[in-house]
């Protein structure tokens, strides 16, 4: 009783009008975050197609999924884009952050066009690598072609499809983390530097036994973003290659947005999307232990 | 010596950011034939290929629906977003504490658990093929919230009790007294919403099929995908030439804006 009533008193000293404010809240998560998640947990055991009533199929989408070539395929060509983009990602943006924090002239410039590409929209920015990596008329090959080279299949050798994707995709992405690791190097308290250059350390060993273990709260953001957006990977493999050659640049999103929306499997693409999820966070948590222990030591 | 190489490098890279746009709005200018070259200027400008691509769809419309569905987000984003904010960090009321873990748990969830579901909601309320489709789902943010919550603690009390003292109602106290002390983080929300909706091209391809409904990315990747840019390079260099030019634009007045709200979303996202 003593429970019932403590919570009454809390009721009773709310104020006036709080429930108001986040009423529509409230219906808003209840709509298009509880429902989904609820109704999302109910799909996976069925087949439906939206047209006809749905089927209960108990566990056969999870069986489908564990024999699933294309799955397995999307998963790994997700790890591919990953594998390549985060390294590239961390080094290019902490490079170009450092050169930028060592007091040079112009920086707002330089950092205002290095973020250019950040804002501007996945589509175009797709449309526009598709002439830079097109085999016949490319920039790329262009270049190539000037210094005597022969061309590079950026987009039609499925060993190179996905990789030249995950360039693109820093290219495009690597003025959100300079900006991030520029934040991440102004906190760096000076007195450390003072300390170290005391000791006599050599800018090496400032850079990696001060810059690098300062820096490791943003290394963590950055590798945690990136991940959750190669996972989200989508328009760029959708306009670009349609997923192949030789379902080689077939993401994860792809492969979901195919199975619901080309051959209507709405039952077998809500387990894909659940699984995934669970990948994603899995994958993020392992990073995070990963990251934070290889910092301690 | 050393500075020389810094600032090679700097430039370097300025260029392999900024170049491939300008090479971009050239191509959507010149002959077909002469846009493989890496040279940017020709004598043969034309605005021939923006010509085509108007014709061939309706991208201006297009560039209105984007503006209705990521203004009207944006502006509910704001507006709902602060005041449960506000609610999380300066009200008293039964279950605060859970509502918090719940709007933290909710950024947790990864959208791709929520997508089929979402879309199979909107086929059964016959939102899609309408503006709400592309509004409701994304009229609140939890990560809004947060933002919102964070800056509002920060206010001091004295202020909001002075204001409760005149007789002011809660609502008033939000939007007469919080609301102008706030521009920073009410910039910060509106900005990444906005951005986030502008670009987005999933959604709108699961929910809107009709021409007339859909959003500028939306139409310019089925003028892509769907084979009515005839592979001519110019009409797709001016199709994205015109995606890209509003946002550029605006980048190029608030770019201070922009990089301070990116930076803050992601520290604290």
């Amino acid at each position: 009783m003593t429970g019932l009533n403590q919570i009454l008193q809390r009721a009773r000293r709310s104020d006036r009008g709080a429930y108001w404010f986040i009423l529509p809240y409230v219906i808003f998560f209840c709509a298009f975050v509880a429902y989904p998640l609820v109704f999302s947990l109910i799909l996976v055991f069925h087949r439906w197609n939206i047209v006809t009533p749905m089927e209960w199929i108990g566990l056969k989408n999870f069986d489908r999924l564990i024999g699933d070539v294309l799955f397995y395929r999307s998963l790994l060509n997700t790890l591919t884009f990953l594998a390549i983009h985060i390294p590239l990602q961390v080094v290019v943006a902490l490079a170009l952050a450092l050169l930028l924090n060592a007091g040079v002239r112009g920086r707002g410039l330089f950092r205002a066009l290095y973020f250019l590409p950040v804002v501007v929209s996945g589509v175009a920015v797709t449309i526009l690598w598709q002439q830079i990596y097109s085999y016949d008329y490319g920039i790329l090959n262009n270049i190539l072609h000037a210094a005597g080279l022969p061309p590079v299949p950026w987009l039609v050798d499925p060993r190179l499809a996905m990789p030249s994707i995950a360039i693109m995709a820093t290219w495009k992405n690597v003025g959100i983390y300079i900006v991030l690791f520029l934040v991440g190097l102004q906190n760096i308290p000076r007195d450390l530097y003072e300390a170290a250059n005391l000791d006599g350390a050599s800018p090496f060993k400032q850079f990696r036994y001060v810059t690098l273990p300062m820096l490791n709260p943003t290394i963590v953001v950055i590798v945690v973003l990136s991940t959750i957006g190669g996972f989200s990977l989508f328009i760029e493999p959708y306009v670009l290659t349609g997923g192949g050659p030789m379902q080689s640049t077939l993401s994860g999103m792809l492969y979901i947005y195919n199975q619901a929306f080309s051959f209507g499997h709405m039952g077998y693409a809500a387990t894909l999307g659940f699984v995934y999820a669970l990948v994603i966070l899995g994958v993020v948590v392992l990073q995070r232990r990963v990251i934070e222990s290889e910092m301690s030591s | 010596m050393k500075s020389v190489l810094k600032y090679a490098v700097l430039v370097a890279g300025a260029v392999l950011f900024s170049y491939p746009f300008l090479w971009m709005l050239a191509g959507s200018l010149k002959p077909e034939l002469e846009i493989a070259s890496l040279n940017i200027l020709s004598g043969n400008f034309s605005l021939q290929s923006y010509a085509q691509v108007l014709l061939k769809i309706p991208i201006a419309r297009a560039f209105l629906n984007s503006i209705i569905v990521s203004a009207a987000t944006t502006a509910s984003v704001v507006f709902f977003g602060s005041m449960v904010g506000y609610a999380l960090a300066r009200l008293r009321f039964l279950g605060s504490k859970t509502l918090y873990t719940l709007i933290l748990f909710t950024m947790t969830i990864p959208f791709q658990i929520v997508l089929i579901p979402q879309y199979i909601l909107m086929v059964k309320l016959g939102w899609t093929d309408t503006y709400l489709a592309l509004i409701a789902p994304t009229m609140m943010s939890a990560f809004g919230i947060i933002l919102f919550r964070q800056f509002f603690m920060a206010i001091p009390q004295a202020l909001i009790d002075a204001a409760r003292i005149d007789g002011c109602s809660e609502l008033m106290i939000l939007f007469r007294i919080i609301w102008p002390l706030s521009r920073p983080v009410i910039i910060t929300v509106a900005l990444l919403t906005f951005m986030a909706n502008w670009n987005e091209v999933l959604w709108p391809l699961m929910v809107v099929r009709e021409q007339s409904l859909m959003t500028m990315p939306q139409i310019v990747t089925i003028f892509t995908t769907g084979g009515q840019a005839e592979t001519q390079l110019g009409y797709l260099l001016a199709a994205a030439t015109l995606l890209s030019l509003p946002v550029i634009i605006a980048y190029a007045f608030f770019q201070r804006y922009f990089i301070e709200s990116m930076a803050s979303s992601g520290l604290k996202g």
